[in-house]
């Protein structure tokens, strides 16, 4: 038995050339300049120091930062509600509500915001709110499932248990079972916040293209432009800001837990 | 009683949310005007147009066959990494935990630029086959993720009871191990599944021209208003509907007969 973790070793390998060095060669991409015949690549931080001298490309990463930000926050504040009251619905029509929430996620992500579109056009909201509509259209449901499922794995003794020892419902909810949840919230923010920063596919199909944010920064400097070195400049210093502000978040669950 | 109808409503609200751009979609795929908008009134036209749009008719098939092939591939590896992991020191688990990650919380985009730039760097030209690699890739972690938990549950004095008893290492895996850790092999497979599937950031970066998937198909017609996406969509609306009714009504109607037999 103990020779099946020779199994391993290949993954090692396989890991280390396809998962870790793609990440080495960004980092040596947005720190390297393509250099001419003499030098064929030259270390520089050229690229960054262009990111932070103009203010547009701090300005767009401010833009991503804050739809993420709200994204999740409206996520959270629809789908609280929703996975709670779903969690108090009969265990039946708790499958049921479950299998809704989860359905549309399993049609193509590209198929669902293409259908917004026909719908959108017949609003007069601004790009900004189609994006948002999107945002929270496609992410939702992470939402939703992550805090459906802390709650459902609740016991489900405490509530009555609280109300025994004098409290109402609110103070039942806030006292017993919102702490009880923040791990389902947090995750629900891993799921949704992370992707949502660098998102680009819907703010270019139902902004319009007016509303850039980093992700499409990203993919012009990659795809139309073919600044490979810039755009694995901003993908860094993107996914350096994510780390920060998961580090945070993590923070705070677990200073919540502490108290 | 007023509370349970406002739970109810507001449920019946996040349906409607979630379900509406659905139902326009299919609703506006029997359109006869090539609009988005304006109802003008029944026809198959954009269906007749689908089905004689070869790259339409390619990345149906191009997703289908990517993500049967990622499926398989990345179940079998992980399978077999994962039981690997069980057996292996503290720190290979935490290496490989913390290297799985990577592509799990990066943004996708950074795991696809990173694919892309990778591909680029050995001159490897990208199409078919740099998309099936790069699908299969950030398969595997989540295939390992759905095993895990089910090994960390398993008896590991059941596999030595089963040498004990004369099997070889090869039949208390097939014995043994493999039956009881089966569950998470089977959600392994469908998360990466539909994580393939439903794949558009990673692809769009690691395929190369002329090979398209639903995702990137779709992403690439947005420019003009095409119709018959409306249509490709219903497809896919209307293939998901089935197997899912298949996976869930089935077992549920086999659970009903199992508890009425139980009864009687």
């Amino acid at each position: 038995m103990k020779s099946f973790k020779r199994l391993v070793y290949p993954y090692l390998i396989w890991a280390a050339i396809l998962i870790v060095l793609p990440m080495l060669i960004i980092v040596f991409y947005a720190f390297t300049t393509q250099g001419n015949e003499v030098i064929p690549v030259k270390f520089t931080l050229e690229s960054f120091v262009r990111f932070f001298s103009d203010p547009i490309f701090a300005e767009v990463l401010w833009r991503s930062l804050k739809l993420a930000f709200f994204t999740t926050l409206i996520c959270i504040l629809i789908g609280y509600p929703a996975a709670y009251f779903i969690s108090q619905l009969k265990p039946d029509s708790q499958q049921v509500m479950v299998l809704i929430v989860t359905l549309p996620q399993l049609i193509n992500m590209l198929v669902r915001t293409y259908a917004w579109r026909g719908i959108l056009l017949n609003t007069s909201f601004s790009p900004e709110l189609k994006v948002y509509v999107g945002m929270v259209y496609n992410f939702l449901p992470y939402m939703i499932l992550q805090i459906y499922t802390s709650l459902s794995k609740m016991d489900p003794s405490l509530v009555p248990a609280a109300h025994d020892l004098g409290c109402d419902d609110t103070m039942a909810f806030l006292k017993v079972t919102l702490p009880l949840s923040v791990p389902g919230i947090i995750s629900g923010i891993t799921l949704v916040f992370l992707p949502a920063v660098s998102s680009f596919f819907i703010p270019k199909l139902l902004g319009g293209g007016s509303f850039v944010l980093v992700g499409n920064l990203i993919e012009n400097y990659f795809v139309t432009t073919g600044d490979w070195n810039f755009g694995s400049a901003i993908s860094l210093i993107m996914t350096i800001v994510i780390l920060i502000s998961m580090y945070f978040t993590k923070k705070f669950d677990y200073d919540k837990e502490a108290v | 009683m007023k509370h349970k109808t406002l739970k109810k409503l507001y449920l019946a609200l996040i349906i409607l949310f979630f379900y509406l751009p659905i139902v326009y979609v299919v609703f506006f795929s029997f359109n006869s005007a090539r609009s988005l908008t304006n109802f003008a009134g029944f026809s198959l036209r954009w269906y007749q147009k689908m089905f004689r749009t070869r790259s339409m008719m390619e990345s149906i098939y191009y997703s289908l066959v990517i993500a049967v092939i990622a499926t398989a591939v990345s179940t079998v590896a992980g399978t077999i990494v994962s039981i690997g992991l069980s057996k292996s020191h503290r720190l290979v688990k935490q290496i490989v935990t913390q290297v799985d990650n990577l592509p799990m919380l990066n943004p996708d985009i950074v795991t696809a630029i990173g694919l892309m730039l990778f591909f680029s760097t050995l001159s490897i030209p990208t199409g078919f086959w740099t998309l099936l690699l790069a699908h299969i890739i950030f398969c595997i972690p989540y295939v390992i993720l759905s095993i895990m938990p089910k090994l960390r549950q398993l008896d590991d004095n059941l596999a030595e009871a089963a040498l004990d008893l004369g099997c070889t290492p090869m039949q208390a895996l097939y014995k043994v191990i493999l039956p009881q850790i089966k569950e998470g092999i089977v959600s392994g497979a469908l998360v990466a599944f539909t994580m393939s599937f439903d794949d558009f950031v990673i692809s769009y970066f690691t395929t190369g021209p002329g090979i398209n998937n639903i995702s990137t198909y779709v992403y690439s017609t947005t420019k003009r208003i095409n119709p018959s996406v409306n249509a490709l969509s219903t497809l896919i609306v209307i293939g998901i509907t089935i197997v899912l009714v298949f996976a869930n009504v089935i077992p549920m109607l086999r659970e009903r007969r199992r508890n009425r037999e139980k009864a009687a």
